[in-house]
């Protein structure tokens, strides 16, 4: 997993997302599940984004890719290439999904197509977007399957998806992925389904498909060891909300937010022996009933009066200025320990 | 040394797969092929590995879920991989289980309260009902539950509690061994410390034992005395956790330990990588010889050839490994 150097902010971010705003409407009620989210990827970076279930990290980025389920209701604004994809009709989104904007998923079998074989799905995106030739198309198939170290890529073009190995999936869906030279790849979760050693192969490829800088990435994931391997930079979620965003290795190694904290405190790592977890007190957000003030206020261990009645901006956390918070308390300024660590 | 609770020898469970064809005979699936282990009164065994290893499938031999196709399982001096269902029955309270799924696992029409005092009126039928409450009360109340919520339904819960009262069941017939198969590996990690947390914390108070199964190598070394590493049915390694993770013999092991990312960028950026090529064989047409030779940086000749025996290799003579050519 080599980091690609972290890059300047570009003055013009491939996607930025501003005060989005995602409802689904249910027979008990309303689910909010984003709520004022604003956060930006620039050209060719690496961000991560981290929350635990119903964080709305995954929302997020389906409605990007207008993938939401029916009962959605969105509001604010997200722009892609300088393109406003909230409300835009589905030949606008054609004509970016798929093609500058493409997405991996956490189950390939699911997100291939299981009757058609890898060759087709994807000779037709490149026929379709890219105006290729069966034979170009064909051409360039095997060359990414080849960049994705699928063993025998010209014979495999025949293979439907369910006679690759898990592992062996993912490398096409990242082919698939990258075909078109996308700005953007979402990859939600895109090893969770697997095994340990095979998810090292899989980050190693990805990293090693998007070094060039021409692609960004944007990395969804509940595990903050993928996280922490891979990206530029992170935003962490909750309650669909931004708790705190920052250069990777300074968010890590001194977080600013209490959730970041207690998120930190609360895994496991291989690396160090002994001492005891903390966990984070209480019970996941009931996003049918959010507290008026801070999200993570009925958990968090610093609360005071102020984060009941008062919701937290985003505001700077350190002298960085990418790196902010939404938190009401002043800051910490040593790292987290764990007890007896 | 602390008393020996369980000791597993040999065991072997194989699964008759249809062959190809019309009259192909069944071919076995070697699900587990040859595990030997003991497990001491007090002590908590990791047990980890991927998927296929067959790490599920031990934990329901020993419970005989499964029948064991071979080996000896022996609880206490005797042996229950042979014991009939009618005489297993009393050993039952002492050996519970935690399943991965807390929502799965619970019946959904029955109250909480019920779940909880089931194994009770099996186990202990001459409680009365008042009696029986309050065990249910205070079981409760031990995995961090109110009391009060004994009449509501497991839908009613979120994963973590629904996980509490999966552990609570488990433990209120005060069993001396519970089997932990992926139990927090379905939770939130700021909801799997909390998980992590009592059931250490009921170990301790409970005095009981603990196998701990999972695919997660930062959680099993967090919470186990000793761990075990098994790849497509067969031991690889088993050792003290410090060593194991410290001091790995077997190359599988150490591929595992390099492949698991520490949430930590200055760490991980750093590590060294032993990337494994390939995944895991079929457990139907396993390799001969060493089972993780396809995969094996150091294999050679002899791997094919023989099977490596789980022998010390290293000063200590707890710690074991089974490889032709350990890392010592």
């Amino acid at each position: 997993m080599t980091p690609s150097t972290p890059r300047p902010a570009d003055p013009a971010p491939v996607l930025a997302i501003e005060d989005l705003r995602i409802r689904f409407v249910t027979r008990d009620g309303a689910v909010r599940a984003v709520n004022g989210l604003s956060l930006s990827v620039g050209r060719g970076e690496t961000l991560g984004i981290v929350g635990e279930s119903g964080s709305g990290k995954s929302q997020t980025f389906l409605a990007a890719m207008g993938l939401l389920a029916r009962n959605a209701r969105v509001e604010g604004s997200i722009r892609f290439e300088g393109r406003e994809m909230i409300g835009a009709g589905p030949r606008a989104l054609n004509a970016v999904r798929g093609k500058r904007m493409t997405m991996i998923f956490q189950d390939p079998m699911t997100s291939l197509t299981p009757h058609m074989r890898i060759g087709r799905q994807l000779t037709e995106v490149l026929e379709h977007h890219e105006g290729l030739s069966r034979e170009a198309a064909r051409a360039r198939a095997v060359e990414m399957l080849e960049l994705a170290r699928i063993p025998d890529a010209r014979a495999r073009l025949a293979s439907y998806p369910h006679e690759f190995s898990g592992g062996m999936r993912q490398r096409v869906m990242i082919a698939l992925a990258l075909l078109t030279n996308p700005a953007l790849v979402i990859a939600d979760e895109p090893t969770t389904a697997l095994d340990v050693t095979v998810q090292a192969q899989i980050l190693a490829l990805l990293a090693r498909m998007t070094a060039s800088g021409e692609t960004s990435v944007i990395l969804i994931s509940h595990d903050l060891g993928v996280i922490a391997g891979l990206c530029d930079r992170v935003v962490v979620m909750y309650a669909g909300e931004v708790m705190e965003e920052g250069p990777a290795e300074a968010l890590f190694a001194n977080p600013q937010h209490p959730y970041t904290r207690g998120l930190l405190r609360s895994v496991p790592r291989l690396d160090r022996a002994g001492g005891d977890l903390v966990p984070i007190a209480g019970q996941p957000p009931d996003l049918e009933a959010l507290p008026p003030g801070c999200p993570f206020a009925p958990r968090c261990p610093h609360v005071f009066d102020r984060c009941h009645t008062e919701h937290p901006a985003l505001r700077p956390a350190a002298a960085v200025p990418s790196w902010r918070k939404a938190c009401h308390l002043d800051g910490f300024e040593t790292p987290p320990q764990r007890e007896g660590a | 040394m602390r008393e020996t609770l369980l000791e597993v020898s040999d065991l072997r469970v194989h699964f008759p797969v249809r062959g190809q064809g019309l009259f192909a005979r069944p071919r076995p699936l070697r699900a587990v092929d040859g595990v030997s282990f003991t497990v001491h009164a007090g002590e908590t065994l990791g047990i980890v590995g991927e998927s296929g290893s067959g790490k599920s499938t031990i934990a329901r031999a020993i419970l005989r879920l499964n029948t064991p196709t071979g080996g000896r399982v022996v609880w206490l001096g005797t042996d229950i991989a042979r014991l009939s269902e009618h005489a297993l029955r009393p050993l039952r309270r002492d050996l519970q289980i935690i399943f991965q799924d807390p929502l799965a696992s619970l019946d959904p029409r029955m109250t909480v309260g019920d779940i909880v005092a089931e194994p009770l009126t099996v186990a202990e039928p001459e409680l009365t009902r008042e009696a029986r409450r309050e065990r249910v009360a205070a079981m409760l109340d031990l995995v961090g539950l109110s009391p009060q919520m004994v009449n509501r339904y497991p839908h009613e819960f979120s994963g973590g509690q629904c996980q509490r009262i999966g552990i609570a069941r488990a433990m209120v017939v005060r069993p001396r061994l519970v089997l932990c198969d992926e139990a927090v590996s379905s939770l939130d990690v700021s909801i799997q410390a909390q998980i992590i947390n009592l059931l250490k914390r009921l170990q301790r108070e409970m005095g009981l034992s603990l196998i701990f199964i999972s695919h997660d190598l930062s959680v099993v070394r967090h919470i186990s005395d000793r761990i075990l590493v098994l790849y497509l049915g067969r031991v690889m390694e088993l050792g003290p956790a410090e060593r194991v993770i410290g001091l790995a013999h077997h190359p599988y092991t150490a591929a595992l330990i390099s492949a698991v990312p520490v949430p930590d960028p200055a760490v991980e950026r750093g590590r060294p990588r032993l990337l494994l090529e390939g995944e895991i064989p079929s457990p139907l047409d396993p390799p001969s010889g060493c089972v993780f030779r396809t995969r094996c940086p150091k294999a050679q000749a002899r791997c094919a050839a023989e099977v490596p025996a789980l022998v010390p290799r290293g000063t200590d003579e707890a710690h074991l490994a089974a490889c032709h050519f350990p890392n010592i």
